[in-house]
């Protein structure tokens, strides 16, 4: 293992982060503040409570879900793709690194940016709506592992992507609207038989409600199920990243 | 002693499927300084790309101090240090993070006292806590050197070292590629500046279309091709060379008012002050002189033409 590089690339990354922390922190925070004024105070004292938990803490852990996976991917595929597109990958390329050491550096770098937004994300809700977490332990855990997994599809798609366009096109496309459509404002059994089936297939579904449990004790879906689906697709992506770095594909062409 | 670099049929097939590089064999030897010389597009990039590890070959195998570039990556490219041709740097990095970087990449552990020699020889130490973005070009490439070397490697490439530096500059680097070889180091260049092939590199490679069409030493190189001649303006017009005059390489021009001398550019004392002096005894005068090198860039532009390839 190259720990010397791991820790410089980690190091590099993080620079990044907190040479930009104002806009990388601010904005994730204050659009959370806002959902929380509009679905939390405004429209969930009309609400009530959905699974015997107050409306504007039943949000929380989605709200947490949405920042969490659209700043994990974007940090990650940022990270790498950028050296690509400023040419300075050649250094990285030319080092002796592995794909392993790599993603360790990269993708934990991208994690624990998340991890710091969604603590702040957790604290700024306080302030909103009074909250308890059922499980701490799960949750963190949780936690750790979808910033880990989704930071890692960053990665995929930062090596995907050629242009800019291609780098915002899965994160806008794909992760966005699923993870609206993923429970976080609603409950599954709210929705009409039909659309309960549909809904189901969105993964972002059990990510939402395996987070869910964590805080409330009670969700759609069983935690264990969440836990399997994200380290079948953290699997999925660490493969894909070690097919990349051994085959050369965009990256050694 | 083995060579250190050792390049055995190495192609490369674009997946534009232009074929950049067709089967190259090239061994580079411990200590020396070796320039690749040829026109643009002509491969040079491709080749050091894909020794350094940046792309794939699509044939053909690479030791590099004894270990296969693919199966055994780390041991190779660890005694790899490279200047890439772009100015690729972070913008927002500053000098010194930037070099400590490089070295942690390479899987050094600091060395703040050895960072700080390679920026007081580079005359970056003042720079040293400015972003990357806020230096002059010829400063960025400085600072690319200085990250190839933060890592001691025993192979330094220099990709067109000397593109965009200043006269100054450039003869700092030459010192300092000179220094380097002293302490070991085996220097890869490549340059479109002819004259800096010839005063540094022990020997050179041409490269054309894909193909590595000459390497030789370059002395032996200036010597059997190296030509340089040496043209007199006459005081009076004069209409025919004296007899006594007619064994030597001399030519009177057309217009009779110039004598043009060829001699081989490296035979010792190739005879001009003897010429002169018996220009003398026959009278004749002569008001101004050039000597003209035919240089290696001459050498050079017929080979890649193809005349004496
Ligand atoms: N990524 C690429 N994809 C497709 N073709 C490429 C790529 N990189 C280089 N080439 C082509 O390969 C050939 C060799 O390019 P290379 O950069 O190795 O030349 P060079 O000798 O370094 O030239 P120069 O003196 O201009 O730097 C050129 O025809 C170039 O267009
Ligand atoms: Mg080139």
């Amino acid at each position: 293992m190259n720990l010397h590089a791991i820790r410089a690339i980690y190091r590099f990354e993080m620079a990044r982060t907190f040479r930009t922390i104002t806009q990388s922190i601010a904005s994730p925070v204050l659009s959370t503040s806002l959902y929380f004024i509009v679905f939390g105070a405004a429209i969930g004292s009309r609400m009530g409570e959905i699974d015997g938990v107050d409306y504007g803490a039943f949000i929380i852990p989605g709200l947490l879900m949405l920042s969490l996976l659209s700043e994990s991917i974007s940090n990650a595929s940022f990270g790498i793709y950028m050296p690509k597109w400023a040419g300075t990958i050649y250094e990285l390329l030319s080092a002796p690194v592995s794909w392993l050491e790599a993603v360790i550096g990269y993708v934990g770098a991208a994690a624990t940016k998340s991890l710091m937004l969604g603590a702040l994300i957790l604290v700024t809700a306080r302030v909103f709506v009074p909250y308890e977490i059922a499980h701490p332990l799960w949750m963190v855990g949780f936690l750790v592992l979808t910033a880990v997994t989704f930071s890692l599809f960053g990665f995929v798609i930062g090596l995907w992507a050629d242009d800019f366009q291609k780098l915002q096109v899965i994160p806008l496309m794909v992760v966005t609207p699923l993870t609206f459509l993923g429970g976080a404002f609603y409950s599954i059994d709210m929705l009409p038989p039909f659309w309960q089936k549909v809904t189901l297939l969105n993964p972002v579904v059990y990510l939402i409600s395996g987070f869910r449990w964590s805080f409330h004790g009670v969700a759609d879906v069983h935690i264990g199920v969440a836990t399997g689906m994200t380290l079948g697709f953290l699997a999925l992506c660490l493969g894909f990243v070690w097919w990349v770095f051994r085959s050369g594909w965009k990256l050694r062409n | 002693m083995p060579p250190i670099i050792s390049v055995n049929r190495v192609g490369k097939t674009y997946a534009s499927g232009h074929e950049a590089l067709k089967d190259v064999d090239l061994d580079i030897q411990r200590g020396e300084i070796f320039a690749l010389l040829g026109p643009n597009g002509a491969g040079k990039t491709t080749l050091i790309s894909i020794v350094c590890g940046i792309v794939k070959a699509s044939r053909g195998t690479i030791r590099v101090d004894g270990h296969d570039i693919v199966r055994d990556y780390r041991a190779a490219r660890s005694a790899i240090g490279l200047v890439p041709q772009e100015l690729h740097t972070d913008a927002f990095e500053t000098v010194m993070a930037t070099l400590k970087f490089s070295r942690g990449l390479f899987g050094k552990r600091p060395d703040p006292a050895l960072i700080e020699r390679l920026l007081r020889d580079l005359a970056l130490w003042d720079k040293r806590d400015a972003k990357i973005m806020t230096l002059s070009g010829g400063m960025k490439r400085r600072v690319m050197i200085a990250k190839a070397l933060s890592h001691e490697p025993a192979i330094l490439f220099l990709d067109e070292p000397s593109a965009g530096v200043d006269v100054e500059l450039r003869h700092g680097m030459w010192q300092m590629v000179r220094r380097l070889r002293e302490s070991g180091t085996t220097i890869i260049l490549t340059t479109h500046y002819i004259e800096e092939a010839e005063q540094m590199a022990d020997r050179i490679g041409v490269m054309r279309k894909g193909e590595l069409i000459l390497v030789e030493e370059t002395r032996a190189l200036m010597r059997t091709l190296g030509k340089r001649q040496l043209t007199l303006s006459l005081a009076q017009p004069l209409d025919e060379l004296p007899a006594a005059l007619a064994g030597l390489p001399l030519a009177l021009s057309d217009d009779r008012r110039s004598l043009v001398y060829r001699f081989d550019a490296h035979a010792d004392g190739a005879g001009i002050a003897g010429l002169l002096a018996r220009l003398g005894e026959h009278g004749i005068a002569w008001k101004d002189l050039a000597t003209e090198e035919s240089s290696l860039e001459d050498i050079f532009v017929d080979l890649v033409h193809g005349e004496r390839a």
